[in-house]
């Protein structure tokens, strides 16, 4: 139990609706564990006193019930389950208020493999490293653009399944700024493992800052060799799928990339995003992260070099 | 006073028992006798014990490091697949229906079931869906889609592999053999107990059979639709489950988990059937609360249909279907908690004997209330909205399939040997198994729980080097190496018993009920005749004559005497 409030677990909560939860599952831990205690501490106490002695073949006394023990029995479960059928509801209550027409304030949508927030009322399309507000009341959409999938950050609380052909809604106040990270958690099929999320709560005059910076169209390339690059990127398949703002890529199906050097991770988290790293994912996709969606294209070395050049621009 | 009742032989000679006497393998294919099928079906369930287990080894050691490459992400997520549908349809269920069918016409005093040959087509048929589901690694692939195969991942347009159809025609297959085994032994508890066995005289292990069988009836159809959906779905272009084309995601889900819940409980009350039989002959006294004990198994298989939403929490139903689900999540609770008190009851005051077989039902009391208790956990919403899909959900079901189902299924194995085979074991060797597979066992799935509260999600074929992740998944695939160590001791203790055991007498623990009266093992025709029934304790009247229960005065029946132990039988 010490171990587990110094990681980042259910137990170090940062929102309101991680400490509703939070509350609600130290009560249940403890009369959970009260439970275990009753029933091991009796049932080690008959091992030992009813214990038969080697030759020792005599009948016990054949008693078949006791009616004071069966009315216990059944009394003190189902109170305990009236307690915590209410504060369940309570905390249910207070943790999804329902909408009422609210107008999100993110949506989140899953992919397989890869997480992506749109801002309303803005351009930011922001892949896998989301970032939110500290302080206020957030309404997130939870959508999903082909498979089930699961938004859960355990510090931020309640994970809400993204379902094909639904929305669902989820209440969140993130109380401490920080970075929380967080996985997919509905099997989504081959590289579920990685398709990690990472939330960055920041003040909300940072995160204002963030927002109008990460609409700016991306950064002209200067160097040549990132020339060549911007103008494979746009002459191929790669416009089909991904985004660049301000070029004329505009694909939908995969991660917007127009600043994609400024994130930390690369292909949901699964590596550091670095220049080697990029290379060998382009070189073929299918060995790093097999059932990807992105095809090997088989580019030659040089084309590679320069696409790498071009995209580490993009801050 | 006491006079035998005749048991009446089947109407009509059986087919294939009259090929041949030595027991080859032909007479065993084509047996109806219901001790034979019932013994097949615990060895096809040992069998694929072992498959799925080894498949489980090979996850774990996948599991060890973080970002491991042992096996990737394709050949994990057909191994986890294909060991949780193992381990339900293959593994659980044939076991659970092995004891049925060959227990519930000893235990009634019957000589046969009711249908024997819709008693071998259940096992067969059921045998050949394993066949298929198989048949899917030469195939093309098998299914990686999950046990619980969601929609829409389970449309041909993202699992491209033939794998989920064979999920699909696999598991209609063992659901059908599954579907008649449970009305045979619906019709065999009704029409041929034997004359004065009332249903208040029924043996536990035989109620929770005889519930059970209505819960069969009720659940499997759901399952068998989805499929044959499902099926349509990918073969013929259907929109049942396909979003793009006007289909419902969650339609799956709720037909899938309609089956699905209540499948927990099929496979788990048989086994408290067995704990009750065990637990009462280890402890040489009577169940405590029979009455109650199988009314909470009614009161359970009726709650059972009216909660699969908990399985649902997560995918945005709304609050007010939320808490219903939650309430009847929870009240499913109380019958199956109050069961531990009841076994707890009849070993108070007893005289117990820590053989292999009651070691195991000691230990399930400790694992399945752990695993009971972190049950309720998912059925309080806010904290399953924290904990479904995660290593939690691993750790809480493995204590109740495991610590649960296939612990109680041990003792009843243990308990049961000398009857069916006629050998003793060696129980030396039995504890050694029991204390290996129970460190083992605990050591693999306790610290899952902590896994889950970190942030780990299940069915991942690797994790990121977080704190925490790598010891914790390091000691529990040390525990389940353990475990998987355990099965040499508990084969070579199989094959020796089957070798060259010690002769078992009828009646080595003194039991309680009928099966005990047939030699060791039973002949073809079981019994010719039984004592009279005037308890559900039919043996132990016959046996200990002075303190039979009918002479039990209403004292001794609520334990308001201070003594415990009276002399006996001199």
């Amino acid at each position: 139990m010490i171990t587990l409030l110094a990681f980042p677990s259910i137990f170090s909560s940062a929102s309101r609706e991680a400490d509703a939860i939070q509350r609600l599952t130290i009560y249940f831990v403890v009369v959970a564990l009260a439970i275990l205690l009753v029933v091991v501490g009796l049932l080690i106490y008959i091992v030992i006193r009813f214990r038969a002695k080697p030759g020792d073949d005599r009948q016990p006394r054949q008693f078949t019930g006791n009616k004071t023990v069966e009315s216990i029995m059944i009394g003190v479960p189902t109170l305990l389950v009236i307690i915590f059928f209410v504060l369940s509801a309570k905390a249910m209550k207070a943790i999804l208020p329902p909408p009422n027409g609210h107008q999100p304030d993110i949506v989140i949508r899953g992919h397989q493999f890869w997480w992506e927030a749109e801002y309303p009322g803005t351009k930011a399309l922001v892949a896998n490293e989301i970032h939110l507000p500290v302080g206020r009341p957030l309404l997130l959409h939870i959508e999903a653009k082909d498979v089930i999938h699961d938004w859960w950050v355990p510090e931020l609380g309640t994970k809400m399944d993204a379902v094909p052909g639904r929305t669902n809604h989820l209440w969140l106040n993130i109380e401490k700024p920080g970075i929380y990270e967080g996985a997919c958690s509905e099997f989504c099929g081959a590289q579920h493992a990685w398709m990690r999320i990472w939330v960055i709560a920041q003040p909300e005059a940072e995160y204002r800052q963030w927002l109008a910076d990460y609409q700016r169209p991306a950064v002209t390339p200067t160097t040549e060799s990132a020339l060549t690059g911007a103008k494979f990127f746009n002459r191929h398949a790669c416009v089909n799928c991904h985004r660049i703002q301000g070029t004329a890529a505009n694909g939908q199906g995969g991660p917007d990339l127009t600043h994609f050097a400024s994130r930390k991770t690369m292909l949901s988290g699964m590596m550091p995003n670095t220049r080697e790293n990029l290379r060998k994912w382009l070189d073929n996709p299918q060995h790093v992260k097999p059932g990807a969606l992105m095809p090997r294209f088989v580019f030659p070395k040089d084309s590679i070099n320069v696409l790498v050049d071009y995209l580490s621009t993009l801050k | 006073m006491i006079t035998d009742i005749e048991v009446p032989e089947p109407l009509s000679p059986l087919p294939g028992t009259n090929i041949d006497t030595d027991q080859g393998l032909l007479q065993w294919i084509s047996s109806v006798d219901h001790k034979q099928l019932g013994i097949m079906y615990l060895l096809m369930a040992l069998f694929y014990l072992l498959v799925g287990g080894a498949m489980a080894l090979l996850m774990r050691i996948q599991l060890m490091v973080p970002e491991n490459h042992f096996l990737g992400a394709i050949a994990y997520n057909q191994l986890f697949t294909m060991h949780g549908t193992t381990m339900i349809f293959f593994v659980l269920t044939p076991a659970i229906l092995g004891f049925s069918v060959y227990l519930t016409p000893l235990m009634i005093g019957a000589n046969e079931m009711a249908f024997p040959r819709l008693n071998a087509f259940g096992l067969w048929i059921s045998f050949f869906g394993g066949i298929v589901l198989y048949f899917s690694y030469l195939a093309g692939g098998a299914p990686d889609t999950g046990w619980f195969n969601y929609a829409p991942l389970n449309q041909a347009q993202f699992s491209k592999t033939p794998g989920v159809d064979y999920y699909c025609i696999g598991l209609l297959l063992t659901g059908i053999g599954t579907v008649a085994t449970a009305a045979n032994l619906i019709v065999t508890v009704i029409t041929l107990r034997a004359e004065g066995m009332k249903y208040k005289y029924l043996p536990v292990f035989v109620w929770m059979v005889f519930i059970n069988s209505f819960l069969i009836l009720a659940a499997f159809p759901s399952l068998n639709a989805a499929l044959v959906m499902l099926l349509i779905d990918r073969q013929l272009d259907g929109h049942f489950f396909n979003v793009n084309t006007g289909g419902s995601a969650l339609l799956w889900q709720h037909l899938f988990w309609l089956f699905g819940h209540p499948e927990v409980y099929i496979v788990i009350l048989p086994p408290f059937g067995i704990l009750s039989e065990v637990i009462q002959v280890y402890s040489r006294k009577p169940i405590f609360g029979y009455p109650f004990v199988v009314g909470s198994g009614i009161a359970i298989s009726l709650l059972a249909f009216g909660v699969w939403i908990h399985h649902m929490f997560a995918t945005g139903m709304g609050n007010t279907v939320n808490s219903f689900f939650a309430a009847s999540s929870m009240l499913i609770g109380i019958p199956t908690g109050v069961k531990i008190f009841n076994w707890l009851g009849t070993m108070y005051g007893g005289s117990i004997r820590f053989t292999t077989s009651m070691l195991f039902a000691t230990a399930f009391l400790v694992e399945f209330t752990i695993g009971g208790l972190s049950g309720v956990s998912f059925a309080i919403v806010p904290i399953d909205w924290q904990l479904t899909d995660t290593y939690y959900v691993v750790a809480h079901l493995h204590y109740v399939f495991l610590g649960g189902s296939l612990f109680g299924l041990f003792a009843g194995l243990f308990y049961w040997f000398p009857k069916m085979t006629g050998r003793m074991i060696d129980e030396r060797l039995g504890k050694w198994f029991f204390w290996l597979f129970v460190l083992g066992f605990n050591l693999t799935f306790f610290v899952q729980h902590i896994l889950g509260a970190i942030g780990m999600p299940r069915r991942v074929h690797t994790y990121p080097d977080l704190p925490g992740f790598e010891p914790l998944n390091m000691i529990s695939s040390i525990g389940a190496l353990l475990m998987g160590l355990s099965m040499m001791p508990f084969l070579y203790l199989m094959y020796t018993a089957f070798k060259g055991g010690k002769r078992a007498p009828d009646n080595p623990w003194d039991g309680y009920t009928l099966e005990w009266l047939a030699t060791s093992p039973p002949q073809l025709k079981s019994f010719s005749n039984i004592p009279p029934i005037m308890s559900f304790r039919p043996l132990h009247d016959l046996n200990h004559p002075e303190i039979g229960d009918h002479k039990t005065t209403e004292d001794d029946k609520y334990g308001t005497k201070d003594d415990d132990v009276v002399s006996g039988r001199d």
